[in-house]
Order: C-alpha cells, then structure tokens, then sequence
C-alpha cells in the first residue's frame, strides 16, 4: 500500500472517559473480534481508570508491596491481566490508550509496536516542551534514568493488538508507592503536572495524545463513527 | 498432520515463553483460533492454529522457553 493511499484510511477514535478497568478490556476483546473480522476499521480507545492496580504476564504479587487485604479496605482493585509486563497502577489523571490495530497493516514486529508506543509519548511530552527518552532494556518512557512517566504492556492475537500505552498527566503518584513500578525496585514514577508543577487540562492531553499517536503512525484521525457511538453509549 | 510453530515476533526476539495452553490434547479446533498464548518482556502473543484438526501433540509446558520456529503443537486435519 502507497504511503498515500494508508493516509486515506482513517482510525476510528472511542474516548471510553472515565471506565472501569474491566469494562474497557472487554470493549477491546469485542473490538479485536471485531477487527479480526474486517468488521471495524483500526480503533483506539483513549480512557482514564478508577484506581486500580494491574499484574501483567511477567508479573507477582511480589511487587505489591501492601496487603491485598489492605487495598480492598480501601476500595482498590487488583486484577491479573494478559497484557505482557509486570504491575502498574492506573488511576484518574493518567491517560490510557488502546490501540486495536491489525498490524499486518503497519509491520508484524512486536518490539516496533512497543517502540512506536514509545514514541507517542515522547511526542505527546514534547508537545509541552518535556524530553524525554527511551532507555534500553527498560520500556516505558523515561523523565530521568530512574523516573518513568508513561508504561507499556499490550497483548496481539492474529496480529491484531490490545492492551497499549498509560502516561501519567495528573496522577496522583501516592498510589505508587504501594508497588514497585513495573518490578523494578529502583523506578520512581512522575506525571506530566509534577514536572510542569502546573495541572494539566485533561481535555486539550486527550487531543495532544491522539495527535501524537497520528503522527507516529502517520495516520489521520475522523470523527466517532456511527458504528462507534452505539458502541460507546453501551459502554 | 501440520505443525504449529513460534512465528518471527519481531526484530531481535528470538523466544517466547508459554503463557497457557488455550487447548488441551485431543481438543478440536478451528483455523484461526488461538491455541497457545506466548509472553515476552512486554507482549504476550496468542498463536493461531494454521488448519482445523485435532491436537494431538503438545510439545511444550506453561512457563516453558520456546525458540522462534520450533513446533508448538501437532495438529491432525
């Protein structure tokens, strides 16, 4: 396919809001059927989370460093996931992006996938005058060597991918001091506000990430299509 | 008889270890359905199987290393 003719194919945008943790992984199981199906076109979720705690494939309770006992007392959740990756915490203030995408569109190769995912967020950082890097060996995207702002963990079946990319805008990053971010002992977590020491509009992030996401996949976005708004009104 | 191996994943990975087996030994199953879910570092990755049959071989065990090409499971058109 022409470079042009793939600009002509436009993803389909879902802004799930603020959803349930569970709720938004089965929108995205029904999405990759779908999309597997030829059904949709390529669709990302863009979502914010309840408080709530995720352990990946690679992934212990381990690296929970409170009680599950304790988090239930507070309303927390703990879910295992099948998304790759160890534990992370997802919570108001940080924006989540599932991209379900056939990949046999783009390039069947999971760590270029990750890499891209990567560079959304750069961009998305960059966009606010932030550098930021990759480091080798650790993926996610990092502030300093020891300080990570967004986290990656996905999942691909048939080559069509779910699960995706968090970056922390306005998190509270107490919630983080429950775990050891991503089983590392040593990764400290920071959000977007605290290294603006400014709060970030949440409306005007959601529009800088998808137009990241765009760029690196050098895409356009349209509007919710009406297969897309009886989607998201079930939701 | 057809075999299910690890396909290419990408650049540089050259395993991937066995999450679950989404099947057992004598299920039947569908192309394209999933039979085995695969983890790297930050991926998982569910193989499909290439032809409708029957299972009749599982070669590796959850939490097993699997190379890029070696055969998955057996499977009986």
């Amino acid at each position: 396919m022409t470079e042009a003719a793939r600009q002509k194919e436009l993803f389909n945008i879902i802004d799930a809001g603020m959803i349930e943790y569970s709720k938004a992984y089965g929108l995205q199981r029904e999405l990759v059927w779908k999309r597997k199906l030829g059904l949709i076109r390529d669709t990302i979720i863009l979502a914010e989370h309840k408080p709530v705690f995720t352990i990946g494939r690679r992934g212990s309770k381990s690296n929970l460093l409170v009680r599950e006992g304790w988090l239930k007392d507070r309303g927390l959740e703990l879910v295992r996931t099948d998304r790759g990756g160890d534990i992370t915490f997802h919570g108001p203030g940080q924006l989540v992006l599932y991209p379900v995408i056939d990949l046999a569109g783009f390039e069947k190769d999971l760590h270029l996938y990750i890499r891209n995912l990567e560079g959304v967020i750069i961009g998305f950082l960059l966009s606010y005058g932030v550098s930021s890097m990759r480091i080798s060996g650790a993926t996610g995207v990092w502030i300093e060597s020891d300080t990570k702002i967004g986290s990656i963990g996905i999942g691909v079946t048939r080559w069509v991918t779910y699960h995706g990319l968090s970056v922390n805008v306005n998190t509270p990053l107490e919630y983080y001091d429950m775990i050891n971010s991503c089983g590392l002992e040593s990764c400290k977590m920071t959000s977007l506000s605290s290294v603006l020491e400014n709060y970030v509009n949440i409306l005007e992030a959601k529009e800088r990430l998808i137009q990241s996401f765009f760029e690196i996949f050098k895409r356009y976005g349209t509007t919710i299509s009406s297969m897309d708004k009886k989607e998201a009104h079930l939701l | 008889m057809a075999n299910v191996t690890l396909p290419e994943l990408g650049e540089g990975i050259k395993s991937a270890v066995v999450s679950f087996w989404h099947v057992d030994k004598e299920n039947r199953v569908g192309e394209g359905d999933d039979i085995v879910e695969m983890a790297t570092d930050k991926a998982t990755f569910n193989v499909p199987s290439p032809v409708a049959g029957t299972i009749r071989e599982i070669m590796f065990q959850e939490g097993d290393t699997v190379q890029v090409g070696d055969t998955l499971a057996v499977i009986e058109e």
